[in-house]
Protein backbone atom coordinates (compact mmCIF):
# COMPACT_ATOMS: atom_id res chain seq x y z
CA UNK A 1 0.00 0.00 0.00
CA UNK A 2 1.15 3.26 -0.78
CA UNK A 3 1.64 5.23 2.16
CA UNK A 4 2.91 9.01 0.86
CA UNK A 5 0.12 11.08 2.07
CA UNK A 6 -0.21 12.10 5.89
CA UNK A 7 -4.25 12.24 6.88
CA UNK A 8 -3.08 12.79 10.39
CA UNK A 9 0.04 14.14 12.24
CA UNK A 10 0.22 14.00 15.93
CA UNK A 11 3.87 14.50 17.58
CA UNK A 12 4.06 14.10 21.18
CA UNK A 13 1.01 14.66 22.52
CA UNK A 14 0.31 14.89 25.97
CA UNK A 15 -3.01 15.33 27.71
CA UNK A 16 -3.88 15.48 31.51
CA UNK A 17 -7.11 16.10 33.39
CA UNK A 18 -6.38 18.48 36.55
CA UNK A 19 -2.70 17.13 37.51
CA UNK A 20 -3.35 13.52 36.02
CA UNK A 21 -1.38 13.02 32.89
CA UNK A 22 -2.97 10.37 30.72
CA UNK A 23 -1.43 10.63 27.49
CA UNK A 24 1.98 10.76 27.80
CA UNK A 25 3.67 11.74 24.97
CA UNK A 26 2.45 10.01 21.50
CA UNK A 27 4.10 10.66 18.19
CA UNK A 28 2.22 8.83 15.22
CA UNK A 29 1.09 9.55 11.76
CA UNK A 30 -2.31 8.61 10.13
CA UNK A 31 -2.35 8.11 6.57
CA UNK A 32 -5.15 8.50 3.64
CA UNK A 33 -7.28 6.23 2.82
CA UNK A 34 -6.33 4.02 5.75
CA UNK A 35 -7.97 1.88 8.58
CA UNK A 36 -5.82 2.60 11.94
CA UNK A 37 -6.83 0.58 14.73
CA UNK A 38 -6.37 1.48 18.21
CA UNK A 39 -6.54 -1.41 20.93
CA UNK A 40 -6.13 -1.26 24.20
CA UNK A 41 -7.42 -1.87 27.61
CA UNK A 42 -9.95 0.04 29.38
CA UNK A 43 -8.79 3.78 30.87
CA UNK A 44 -6.26 3.69 28.05
CA UNK A 45 -6.73 7.08 26.95
CA UNK A 46 -8.44 6.15 23.69
CA UNK A 47 -11.53 7.90 23.90
CA UNK A 48 -10.07 10.65 24.92
CA UNK A 49 -7.13 10.86 22.32
CA UNK A 50 -10.06 10.86 19.96
CA UNK A 51 -11.52 13.99 21.84
CA UNK A 52 -8.32 15.91 20.93
CA UNK A 53 -8.37 15.18 17.49
CA UNK A 54 -11.72 17.27 17.07
CA UNK A 55 -10.79 19.53 19.92
CA UNK A 56 -14.37 18.33 21.60
CA UNK A 57 -11.57 18.44 24.67
CA UNK A 58 -12.08 21.86 24.98
CA UNK A 59 -15.11 21.67 26.38
CA UNK A 60 -13.78 19.56 29.28
CA UNK A 61 -12.59 22.29 31.65
CA UNK A 62 -9.70 20.07 33.22
CA UNK A 63 -8.14 19.15 30.42
CA UNK A 64 -4.83 20.12 29.12
CA UNK A 65 -3.35 19.56 26.34
CA UNK A 66 -0.02 19.66 24.67
CA UNK A 67 2.16 18.90 21.58
CA UNK A 68 0.97 19.01 17.96
CA UNK A 69 -1.81 17.76 15.64
CA UNK A 70 -2.01 18.70 12.62
CA UNK A 71 -5.07 17.33 10.76
CA UNK A 72 -4.41 17.69 6.24
CA UNK A 73 -1.44 19.13 6.97
CA UNK A 74 -2.58 22.57 9.38
CA UNK A 75 -2.21 22.26 12.87
CA UNK A 76 -5.43 22.27 14.83
CA UNK A 77 -4.67 24.43 17.42
CA UNK A 78 -4.75 27.24 14.79
CA UNK A 79 -7.46 26.79 13.01
CA UNK A 80 -9.89 29.59 12.23
CA UNK A 81 -13.07 27.45 11.71
CA UNK A 82 -13.34 25.08 14.73
CA UNK A 83 -16.70 23.81 13.36
CA UNK A 84 -15.41 23.15 9.87
CA UNK A 85 -12.32 20.83 11.50
CA UNK A 86 -15.25 19.33 13.82
CA UNK A 87 -17.10 18.68 10.39
CA UNK A 88 -13.74 17.12 8.67
CA UNK A 89 -13.83 14.03 11.40
CA UNK A 90 -16.95 12.24 12.03
CA UNK A 91 -17.16 10.75 15.40
CA UNK A 92 -19.02 7.64 16.58
CA UNK A 93 -19.58 7.32 20.39
CA UNK A 94 -19.14 4.16 22.21
CA UNK A 95 -22.77 4.67 23.72
CA UNK A 96 -25.74 5.38 20.74
CA UNK A 97 -27.11 8.54 21.32
CA UNK A 98 -29.90 9.41 18.96
CA UNK A 99 -30.83 13.24 19.51
CA UNK A 100 -34.31 13.86 21.05
CA UNK A 101 -35.53 14.54 16.98
CA UNK A 102 -36.90 12.74 14.24
CA UNK A 103 -34.96 10.67 12.61
CA UNK A 104 -34.58 12.74 9.57
CA UNK A 105 -33.51 15.56 11.91
CA UNK A 106 -30.83 13.74 13.55
CA UNK A 107 -29.25 13.25 10.42
CA UNK A 108 -29.81 16.22 8.57
CA UNK A 109 -28.53 18.08 11.91
CA UNK A 110 -24.93 18.61 11.26
CA UNK A 111 -25.80 19.64 7.54
CA UNK A 112 -28.45 21.96 8.82
CA UNK A 113 -25.99 23.69 11.38
CA UNK A 114 -23.73 24.21 8.60
CA UNK A 115 -25.83 26.54 6.48
CA UNK A 116 -27.71 23.92 4.07
CA UNK A 117 -31.51 24.57 3.87
CA UNK A 118 -32.33 23.36 0.30
CA UNK A 119 -34.91 20.36 1.05
CA UNK A 120 -33.46 18.15 -1.89
CA UNK A 121 -30.37 17.85 -1.02
CA UNK A 122 -30.98 17.54 2.77
CA UNK A 123 -33.40 14.44 1.05
CA UNK A 124 -30.73 13.11 -0.82
CA UNK A 125 -27.91 12.94 2.13
CA UNK A 126 -30.25 11.74 4.76
CA UNK A 127 -30.71 8.89 2.26
CA UNK A 128 -26.90 8.61 1.25
CA UNK A 129 -25.72 7.93 5.30
CA UNK A 130 -28.61 6.20 6.40
CA UNK A 131 -27.41 4.02 3.51
CA UNK A 132 -24.38 3.82 4.13
CA UNK A 133 -24.77 3.02 8.09
CA UNK A 134 -27.29 0.16 6.98
CA UNK A 135 -30.10 1.47 8.77
CA UNK A 136 -32.00 3.26 5.46
CA UNK A 137 -34.38 -0.46 5.27
CA UNK A 138 -35.28 -0.30 8.31
CA UNK A 139 -36.51 3.15 9.05
CA UNK A 140 -37.11 4.74 5.64
CA UNK A 141 -40.74 4.52 6.30
CA UNK A 142 -40.86 6.31 9.34
CA UNK A 143 -38.22 8.76 9.10
CA UNK A 144 -40.25 11.36 11.02
CA UNK A 145 -40.92 9.25 14.25
CA UNK A 146 -38.26 10.26 17.17
CA UNK A 147 -34.84 8.66 16.89
CA UNK A 148 -35.07 8.23 20.39
CA UNK A 149 -37.54 5.22 19.61
CA UNK A 150 -35.80 3.49 18.00
CA UNK A 151 -33.62 0.43 19.59
CA UNK A 152 -30.30 1.03 20.88
CA UNK A 153 -28.40 -1.08 17.94
CA UNK A 154 -30.35 1.49 15.62
CA UNK A 155 -29.46 4.36 17.58
CA UNK A 156 -25.77 3.26 17.48
CA UNK A 157 -26.39 3.08 13.18
CA UNK A 158 -28.03 6.86 13.44
CA UNK A 159 -25.30 8.13 14.91
CA UNK A 160 -22.99 6.79 12.58
CA UNK A 161 -25.36 7.99 9.39
CA UNK A 162 -25.17 11.14 11.48
CA UNK A 163 -21.33 11.13 11.45
CA UNK A 164 -21.27 10.69 7.78
CA UNK A 165 -23.95 13.35 7.35
CA UNK A 166 -21.02 16.18 7.08
CA UNK A 167 -19.19 14.41 5.32
CA UNK A 168 -16.00 13.96 6.98
CA UNK A 169 -12.47 12.93 5.41
CA UNK A 170 -11.87 11.24 8.70
CA UNK A 171 -14.19 9.28 10.21
CA UNK A 172 -13.53 7.65 14.21
CA UNK A 173 -14.83 5.04 15.64
CA UNK A 174 -14.72 4.46 19.37
CA UNK A 175 -16.16 0.71 19.96
CA UNK A 176 -18.78 1.19 17.64
CA UNK A 177 -20.21 -2.39 17.79
CA UNK A 178 -20.86 -2.45 21.75
CA UNK A 179 -24.39 -2.57 21.09
CA UNK A 180 -24.86 -3.57 17.56
CA UNK A 181 -25.69 -7.13 17.31
CA UNK A 182 -23.25 -9.69 15.08
CA UNK A 183 -24.90 -10.21 11.84
CA UNK A 184 -25.17 -5.80 11.57
CA UNK A 185 -21.79 -5.04 12.70
CA UNK A 186 -20.28 -7.18 9.91
CA UNK A 187 -22.48 -4.79 7.25
CA UNK A 188 -21.12 -1.52 8.66
CA UNK A 189 -17.86 -3.41 8.79
CA UNK A 190 -18.33 -3.87 4.90
CA UNK A 191 -19.52 -0.14 4.43
CA UNK A 192 -16.20 0.78 6.40
CA UNK A 193 -14.37 -1.29 4.27
CA UNK A 194 -16.08 0.18 1.28
CA UNK A 195 -15.99 3.90 2.56
CA UNK A 196 -11.74 3.32 2.87
CA UNK A 197 -11.66 4.41 -0.36
CA UNK A 198 -12.70 8.01 0.09
CA UNK A 199 -12.23 8.77 3.54
CA UNK A 200 -9.57 7.75 6.42
CA UNK A 201 -10.81 5.44 9.17
CA UNK A 202 -9.73 5.59 12.86
CA UNK A 203 -11.19 2.86 14.76
CA UNK A 204 -10.90 2.03 18.38
CA UNK A 205 -12.25 -1.46 19.59
CA UNK A 206 -12.51 -3.78 22.42
CA UNK A 207 -12.66 -6.41 20.14
CA UNK A 208 -8.71 -6.97 18.80
CA UNK A 209 -10.28 -9.25 16.09
CA UNK A 210 -12.00 -6.39 14.62
CA UNK A 211 -9.02 -4.68 14.76
CA UNK A 212 -7.77 -7.67 12.81
CA UNK A 213 -9.96 -7.91 10.32
CA UNK A 214 -10.33 -4.28 9.49
CA UNK A 215 -7.17 -2.67 10.46
CA UNK A 216 -4.22 -1.95 8.20
CA UNK A 217 -2.14 -0.87 11.18
CA UNK A 218 -2.39 -1.23 14.93
CA UNK A 219 -2.04 0.86 17.84
CA UNK A 220 -1.56 -0.62 21.07
CA UNK A 221 -2.38 1.72 23.43
CA UNK A 222 -1.70 1.04 26.90
CA UNK A 223 -1.97 3.76 30.27
CA UNK A 224 -1.26 6.49 27.65
CA UNK A 225 1.70 5.31 26.41
CA UNK A 226 2.13 3.77 22.61
CA UNK A 227 3.22 0.42 23.42
CA UNK A 228 3.82 -0.89 19.61
CA UNK A 229 2.52 0.73 16.22
CA UNK A 230 2.89 -1.57 13.59
CA UNK A 231 0.68 -2.92 10.23
CA UNK A 232 -1.78 -5.70 11.71
CA UNK A 233 -0.23 -8.68 9.98
CA UNK A 234 2.63 -7.99 12.49
CA UNK A 235 0.64 -6.54 15.62
CA UNK A 236 -1.48 -10.42 15.63
CA UNK A 237 1.82 -12.56 14.66
CA UNK A 238 3.13 -14.26 16.74
CA UNK A 239 6.26 -12.39 17.58
CA UNK A 240 5.54 -8.43 17.44
CA UNK A 241 7.99 -6.40 18.49
CA UNK A 242 6.74 -6.26 22.38
CA UNK A 243 5.87 -9.19 24.46
CA UNK A 244 3.02 -6.88 26.32
CA UNK A 245 1.39 -6.81 22.64
CA UNK A 246 1.19 -10.45 21.92
CA UNK A 247 -0.01 -11.21 25.77
CA UNK A 248 -3.02 -8.46 25.07
CA UNK A 249 -4.07 -9.87 21.96
CA UNK A 250 -3.95 -13.11 22.99
CA UNK A 251 -5.61 -12.41 26.04
CA UNK A 252 -3.22 -13.52 28.58
CA UNK A 253 -2.54 -10.18 29.73
CA UNK A 254 -2.20 -9.85 33.68
CA UNK B 1 -36.17 -39.04 52.58
CA UNK B 2 -36.91 -35.08 52.72
CA UNK B 3 -40.03 -34.43 54.67
CA UNK B 4 -41.23 -32.51 52.56
CA UNK B 5 -41.92 -34.89 49.78
CA UNK B 6 -44.48 -36.30 52.21
CA UNK B 7 -46.50 -32.73 52.88
CA UNK B 8 -49.67 -32.50 50.92
CA UNK B 9 -48.51 -29.61 48.00
CA UNK B 10 -51.33 -27.39 49.41
CA UNK B 11 -49.57 -27.62 52.91
CA UNK B 12 -46.46 -26.39 51.27
CA UNK B 13 -47.07 -22.80 50.81
CA UNK B 14 -49.10 -22.38 54.78
CA UNK B 15 -47.70 -19.02 55.98
CA UNK B 16 -45.71 -19.58 58.79
CA UNK B 17 -45.63 -17.74 61.85
CA UNK B 18 -42.65 -15.38 60.42
CA UNK B 19 -44.51 -14.18 57.28
CA UNK B 20 -47.82 -13.82 58.83
CA UNK B 21 -45.82 -11.07 61.27
CA UNK B 22 -44.08 -9.90 58.01
CA UNK B 23 -47.31 -8.93 56.76
CA UNK B 24 -49.19 -7.85 59.71
CA UNK B 25 -46.29 -4.95 60.16
CA UNK B 26 -46.35 -4.36 56.35
CA UNK B 27 -49.91 -3.45 56.43
CA UNK B 28 -49.88 -1.41 60.04
CA UNK B 29 -47.14 0.66 58.02
CA UNK B 30 -49.05 1.11 55.07
CA UNK B 31 -52.00 2.64 57.25
CA UNK B 32 -49.59 4.61 59.02
CA UNK B 33 -48.28 6.20 55.87
CA UNK B 34 -51.62 6.68 54.33
CA UNK B 35 -52.62 8.18 57.64
CA UNK B 36 -49.71 10.69 57.97
CA UNK B 37 -50.36 11.62 54.07
CA UNK B 38 -53.92 12.18 54.58
CA UNK B 39 -53.43 14.86 57.50
CA UNK B 40 -51.31 16.76 55.73
CA UNK B 41 -54.36 16.90 53.61
CA UNK B 42 -56.64 17.95 56.51
CA UNK B 43 -55.46 21.60 57.40
CA UNK B 44 -55.43 22.90 53.53
CA UNK B 45 -58.81 21.47 52.99
CA UNK B 46 -59.91 22.56 56.84
CA UNK B 47 -58.51 26.35 55.64
CA UNK B 48 -60.08 26.49 51.98
CA UNK B 49 -63.62 25.41 53.88
CA UNK B 50 -63.23 27.73 56.65
CA UNK B 51 -62.51 30.88 54.11
CA UNK B 52 -65.17 30.02 51.84
CA UNK B 53 -67.49 29.81 54.69
CA UNK B 54 -66.88 33.36 55.83
CA UNK B 55 -66.83 34.21 52.32
CA UNK B 56 -69.57 33.11 51.15
CA UNK B 57 -72.40 36.23 51.67
CA UNK B 58 -69.95 38.44 49.72
CA UNK B 59 -68.45 36.16 47.03
CA UNK B 60 -69.98 37.08 43.64
CA UNK B 61 -69.26 38.02 40.06
CA UNK B 62 -70.11 41.60 41.38
CA UNK B 63 -67.55 41.45 44.26
CA UNK B 64 -64.60 40.77 41.77
CA UNK B 65 -65.25 43.59 38.94
CA UNK B 66 -66.70 46.08 41.80
CA UNK B 67 -64.70 48.99 43.35
CA UNK B 68 -64.32 49.45 47.32
CA UNK B 69 -67.15 51.57 48.66
CA UNK B 70 -67.76 53.87 52.33
CA UNK B 71 -64.51 53.77 52.61
CA UNK B 72 -63.30 49.82 52.38
CA UNK B 73 -66.31 48.59 53.88
CA UNK B 74 -68.89 47.42 51.18
CA UNK B 75 -68.03 47.16 47.10
CA UNK B 76 -65.93 45.08 45.52
CA UNK B 77 -62.14 44.71 44.89
CA UNK B 78 -61.41 45.39 41.12
CA UNK B 79 -58.81 47.94 41.88
CA UNK B 80 -56.80 45.46 44.14
CA UNK B 81 -57.21 42.55 41.71
CA UNK B 82 -55.41 44.43 38.62
CA UNK B 83 -53.04 45.65 40.50
CA UNK B 84 -52.35 42.52 41.60
CA UNK B 85 -51.80 41.02 38.03
CA UNK B 86 -50.13 44.26 37.06
CA UNK B 87 -47.38 43.59 39.61
CA UNK B 88 -47.08 40.30 38.61
CA UNK B 89 -46.90 40.50 34.51
CA UNK B 90 -44.61 43.46 34.77
CA UNK B 91 -42.38 42.07 37.59
CA UNK B 92 -42.19 38.40 35.55
CA UNK B 93 -41.56 40.53 32.36
CA UNK B 94 -38.64 41.25 34.01
CA UNK B 95 -37.05 38.41 35.93
CA UNK B 96 -38.25 35.61 33.50
CA UNK B 97 -36.09 36.62 30.14
CA UNK B 98 -33.23 37.81 32.56
CA UNK B 99 -33.54 34.53 34.93
CA UNK B 100 -33.93 32.06 31.62
CA UNK B 101 -30.44 34.01 29.73
CA UNK B 102 -28.36 33.97 32.93
CA UNK B 103 -29.27 30.44 33.85
CA UNK B 104 -28.44 29.77 30.39
CA UNK B 105 -25.23 31.21 30.64
CA UNK B 106 -24.32 29.95 33.72
CA UNK B 107 -25.05 26.18 32.80
CA UNK B 108 -24.24 26.27 29.60
CA UNK B 109 -21.17 28.66 28.74
CA UNK B 110 -19.53 29.68 32.00
CA UNK B 111 -16.81 27.41 32.94
CA UNK B 112 -16.34 25.94 35.97
CA UNK B 113 -14.07 28.52 38.10
CA UNK B 114 -14.05 30.38 41.58
CA UNK B 115 -15.98 33.12 39.46
CA UNK B 116 -18.83 31.27 38.15
CA UNK B 117 -18.91 29.34 41.56
CA UNK B 118 -19.64 32.60 43.37
CA UNK B 119 -22.15 33.56 41.36
CA UNK B 120 -23.68 30.38 41.70
CA UNK B 121 -23.31 30.76 45.36
CA UNK B 122 -24.46 34.41 45.27
CA UNK B 123 -27.97 33.09 43.51
CA UNK B 124 -28.97 30.30 46.08
CA UNK B 125 -27.84 32.80 49.05
CA UNK B 126 -30.45 35.19 47.29
CA UNK B 127 -33.15 33.15 46.58
CA UNK B 128 -33.12 32.46 50.61
CA UNK B 129 -33.55 35.88 51.10
CA UNK B 130 -36.41 37.48 53.14
CA UNK B 131 -38.68 39.32 51.62
CA UNK B 132 -39.05 42.40 53.75
CA UNK B 133 -35.34 42.79 53.08
CA UNK B 134 -36.06 42.61 49.33
CA UNK B 135 -39.19 45.28 50.50
CA UNK B 136 -36.32 47.52 52.32
CA UNK B 137 -33.68 47.35 48.93
CA UNK B 138 -36.51 48.25 46.48
CA UNK B 139 -37.25 50.89 48.75
CA UNK B 140 -33.74 52.23 48.60
CA UNK B 141 -32.64 51.13 45.27
CA UNK B 142 -35.87 52.03 43.12
CA UNK B 143 -38.01 54.71 44.85
CA UNK B 144 -35.07 56.76 45.84
CA UNK B 145 -31.67 56.43 44.24
CA UNK B 146 -33.46 55.82 41.02
CA UNK B 147 -36.02 57.95 41.64
CA UNK B 148 -38.86 55.57 40.27
CA UNK B 149 -40.98 57.07 43.35
CA UNK B 150 -43.55 55.14 44.89
CA UNK B 151 -45.03 53.07 41.64
CA UNK B 152 -45.89 50.69 40.23
CA UNK B 153 -42.82 50.27 38.20
CA UNK B 154 -40.40 50.14 42.06
CA UNK B 155 -42.61 47.41 42.54
CA UNK B 156 -42.61 45.33 40.10
CA UNK B 157 -38.93 45.69 39.66
CA UNK B 158 -38.89 45.05 43.15
CA UNK B 159 -40.83 41.76 43.00
CA UNK B 160 -38.34 40.87 40.02
CA UNK B 161 -35.32 41.16 42.40
CA UNK B 162 -36.93 38.81 44.26
CA UNK B 163 -38.29 35.92 41.76
CA UNK B 164 -35.05 36.22 39.76
CA UNK B 165 -32.61 34.13 42.20
CA UNK B 166 -35.51 31.37 41.95
CA UNK B 167 -36.26 31.76 38.59
CA UNK B 168 -32.35 31.12 37.71
CA UNK B 169 -32.22 28.15 40.28
CA UNK B 170 -34.95 26.33 38.87
CA UNK B 171 -34.14 26.95 35.11
CA UNK B 172 -30.57 26.08 35.80
CA UNK B 173 -31.70 22.76 37.26
CA UNK B 174 -34.15 22.32 34.26
CA UNK B 175 -31.12 22.37 31.66
CA UNK B 176 -29.25 19.83 33.96
CA UNK B 177 -31.59 17.94 33.56
CA UNK B 178 -30.90 17.60 29.77
CA UNK B 179 -28.11 14.56 29.31
CA UNK B 180 -24.56 15.64 28.43
CA UNK B 181 -24.42 13.09 25.77
CA UNK B 182 -26.92 14.79 24.07
CA UNK B 183 -24.71 18.24 23.43
CA UNK B 184 -21.40 16.18 22.75
CA UNK B 185 -23.12 14.32 20.42
CA UNK B 186 -24.33 17.75 18.50
CA UNK B 187 -20.46 19.58 19.27
CA UNK B 188 -19.32 16.15 17.50
CA UNK B 189 -21.02 17.44 14.07
CA UNK B 190 -19.55 20.53 14.46
CA UNK B 191 -22.83 22.66 16.29
CA UNK B 192 -21.62 25.62 17.66
CA UNK B 193 -22.77 26.31 21.48
CA UNK B 194 -25.70 28.16 20.59
CA UNK B 195 -27.37 25.94 17.99
CA UNK B 196 -26.78 22.78 20.34
CA UNK B 197 -28.98 25.01 23.35
CA UNK B 198 -31.68 25.86 20.75
CA UNK B 199 -32.33 22.19 19.41
CA UNK B 200 -31.54 20.35 21.69
CA UNK B 201 -31.08 21.45 25.36
CA UNK B 202 -33.95 24.00 25.71
CA UNK B 203 -36.76 22.15 23.57
CA UNK B 204 -36.06 19.39 26.24
CA UNK B 205 -35.84 21.40 29.25
CA UNK B 206 -38.85 23.81 28.19
CA UNK B 207 -41.10 22.19 30.80
CA UNK B 208 -39.34 22.80 33.70
CA UNK B 209 -37.75 26.25 32.50
CA UNK B 210 -41.98 27.21 32.10
CA UNK B 211 -43.51 25.58 35.40
CA UNK B 212 -39.90 27.31 37.15
CA UNK B 213 -41.17 30.67 35.86
CA UNK B 214 -44.93 29.79 36.58
CA UNK B 215 -44.80 28.81 40.26
CA UNK B 216 -43.07 32.36 40.77
CA UNK B 217 -46.11 34.05 40.00
CA UNK B 218 -48.10 32.67 43.44
CA UNK B 219 -44.88 34.66 45.28
CA UNK B 220 -45.40 37.70 43.32
CA UNK B 221 -48.91 37.65 43.90
CA UNK B 222 -48.55 36.55 47.29
CA UNK B 223 -46.11 38.65 48.75
CA UNK B 224 -46.93 41.91 50.68
CA UNK B 225 -43.98 44.02 52.20
CA UNK B 226 -42.28 44.62 48.87
CA UNK B 227 -45.43 46.11 47.37
CA UNK B 228 -46.51 47.87 50.48
CA UNK B 229 -42.79 49.53 50.68
CA UNK B 230 -42.72 50.63 47.48
CA UNK B 231 -45.78 51.35 45.37
CA UNK B 232 -48.89 50.02 46.74
CA UNK B 233 -51.41 52.34 47.88
CA UNK B 234 -54.15 51.92 50.53
CA UNK B 235 -56.89 53.42 47.77
CA UNK B 236 -57.31 54.16 44.76
CA UNK B 237 -60.14 55.58 42.46
CA UNK B 238 -61.04 53.13 39.57
CA UNK B 239 -63.61 52.61 37.51
CA UNK B 240 -65.76 49.87 37.58
CA UNK B 241 -64.24 47.19 35.78
CA UNK B 242 -61.78 48.74 34.30
CA UNK B 243 -58.73 46.56 32.42
CA UNK B 244 -56.24 49.47 31.91
CA UNK B 245 -56.27 51.99 34.73
CA UNK B 246 -52.96 52.52 35.61
CA UNK B 247 -49.92 54.36 34.52
CA UNK B 248 -46.66 53.01 35.24
CA UNK B 249 -45.09 55.68 37.55
CA UNK B 250 -48.66 55.31 39.41
CA UNK B 251 -49.31 53.74 42.55
CA UNK B 252 -51.71 51.04 42.73
CA UNK B 253 -53.61 48.61 44.68
CA UNK B 254 -52.68 44.79 45.30
CA UNK B 255 -54.48 41.81 46.68
CA UNK B 256 -52.15 41.27 49.62
CA UNK B 257 -52.58 44.53 50.72
CA UNK B 258 -55.84 45.21 50.08
CA UNK B 259 -56.45 41.79 52.45
CA UNK B 260 -53.97 43.09 55.25
CA UNK B 261 -56.07 46.81 55.23
CA UNK B 262 -58.93 45.92 55.90
CA UNK B 263 -58.13 42.66 57.71
CA UNK B 264 -56.57 44.89 60.47
CA UNK B 265 -56.52 48.57 59.37
CA UNK B 266 -60.30 49.86 58.80
CA UNK B 267 -62.91 49.05 61.43
CA UNK B 268 -66.20 48.02 61.08
CA UNK B 269 -65.85 46.36 58.19
CA UNK B 270 -68.36 43.45 57.10
CA UNK B 271 -66.95 40.46 58.14
CA UNK B 272 -66.90 38.47 54.83
CA UNK B 273 -65.11 41.51 52.88
CA UNK B 274 -61.56 40.05 53.94
CA UNK B 275 -62.12 36.11 53.75
CA UNK B 276 -63.96 36.55 50.03
CA UNK B 277 -60.84 38.94 49.46
CA UNK B 278 -58.48 36.13 50.10
CA UNK B 279 -60.47 33.53 47.91
CA UNK B 280 -60.17 35.42 45.23
CA UNK B 281 -56.42 35.90 45.88
CA UNK B 282 -56.21 31.92 47.01
CA UNK B 283 -58.30 30.80 43.81
CA UNK B 284 -55.97 33.15 41.09
CA UNK B 285 -53.09 31.74 42.90
CA UNK B 286 -54.11 28.01 42.79
CA UNK B 287 -55.65 28.21 38.85
CA UNK B 288 -51.93 29.49 37.86
CA UNK B 289 -50.83 26.54 39.36
CA UNK B 290 -53.04 24.16 37.82
CA UNK B 291 -52.20 25.81 34.58
CA UNK B 292 -48.77 24.89 35.40
CA UNK B 293 -49.41 20.97 36.61
CA UNK B 294 -51.21 21.27 33.09
CA UNK B 295 -48.65 22.35 30.99
CA UNK B 296 -46.19 20.16 32.35
CA UNK B 297 -48.11 17.07 31.87
CA UNK B 298 -48.57 18.04 28.49
CA UNK B 299 -45.34 19.16 27.65
CA UNK B 300 -44.14 15.82 29.74
CA UNK B 301 -46.59 13.64 27.33
CA UNK B 302 -44.61 15.26 23.96
CA UNK B 303 -41.09 14.75 25.85
CA UNK B 304 -38.88 13.16 23.44
CA UNK B 305 -36.39 10.49 25.21
N1 LIG C 1 -13.61 14.02 31.85
C1 LIG C 1 -12.62 13.44 32.52
N2 LIG C 1 -12.15 14.00 33.65
C2 LIG C 1 -11.15 13.42 34.32
N3 LIG C 1 -10.56 12.28 33.96
C3 LIG C 1 -10.97 11.67 32.84
C4 LIG C 1 -12.02 12.22 32.06
N4 LIG C 1 -12.24 11.42 31.00
C5 LIG C 1 -11.35 10.40 31.11
N5 LIG C 1 -10.58 10.56 32.21
C6 LIG C 1 -9.50 9.66 32.63
O1 LIG C 1 -8.61 9.54 31.57
C7 LIG C 1 -8.17 8.19 31.47
C8 LIG C 1 -8.39 7.69 30.07
O2 LIG C 1 -9.79 7.63 29.83
P1 LIG C 1 -10.40 7.27 28.43
O3 LIG C 1 -11.87 7.42 28.52
O4 LIG C 1 -9.71 8.04 27.38
O5 LIG C 1 -10.02 5.74 28.31
P2 LIG C 1 -10.45 4.67 27.22
O6 LIG C 1 -9.20 4.06 26.72
O7 LIG C 1 -11.37 5.28 26.23
O8 LIG C 1 -11.22 3.62 28.11
P3 LIG C 1 -12.43 2.67 27.70
O9 LIG C 1 -11.86 1.53 26.93
O10 LIG C 1 -12.96 2.23 29.02
O11 LIG C 1 -13.38 3.49 26.93
C9 LIG C 1 -8.90 7.41 32.53
O12 LIG C 1 -8.01 7.22 33.61
C10 LIG C 1 -10.01 8.29 32.94
O13 LIG C 1 -10.26 8.14 34.31
MG1 LIG D 1 -13.41 4.89 25.70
Amino acid sequence: MEHSEKAIEIIDLRLSYGVKEVIHGLTFDIYRHEIFGIIGPAQSGKTSLLRCLNRTIDFESSATVSGTIRVDGSDIRRTKDIYALRRKIGMVAPLPVGLPLSIYDNVAFAPRSSGLTKKADLDSIVERCLKQAALWEEVKDRLHTLGTALSGGQQQRLTIARALSHQPRILCLDEFSIAIDPVTTMRIEDVLKELRKEITIILVTNLTQQARRLADRTMFLWNGDCVELDSTEIIFSDRPANSKTYEYVNGIFG
Amino acid sequence: MPMTNNLDPAQRFTKTEFVVRKERIQSITKVLFAVMAISMIIPLLLIIGYLFYHALPSLSWEFLVEVPKKGMRDGGIWPAFVGTLYLVVISLAIAAPVGVFAAVYLNEYAKDNWFNRIIHLAVINLAGVPSIVHALFGLGAFVYAAEFGYSILSAALTLAIMTLPVIIASTREALASVPMPFREACWNVGASRWQTIRAVVVPNSISGILTGIILQVSRAAGETAPVMFTGAVFYKAVERGELFPYQLNEQCMALSMHLYTVATQVPNVKESIPYATAVVLLCSVLLVNAGAIALRVWLRNHKKW
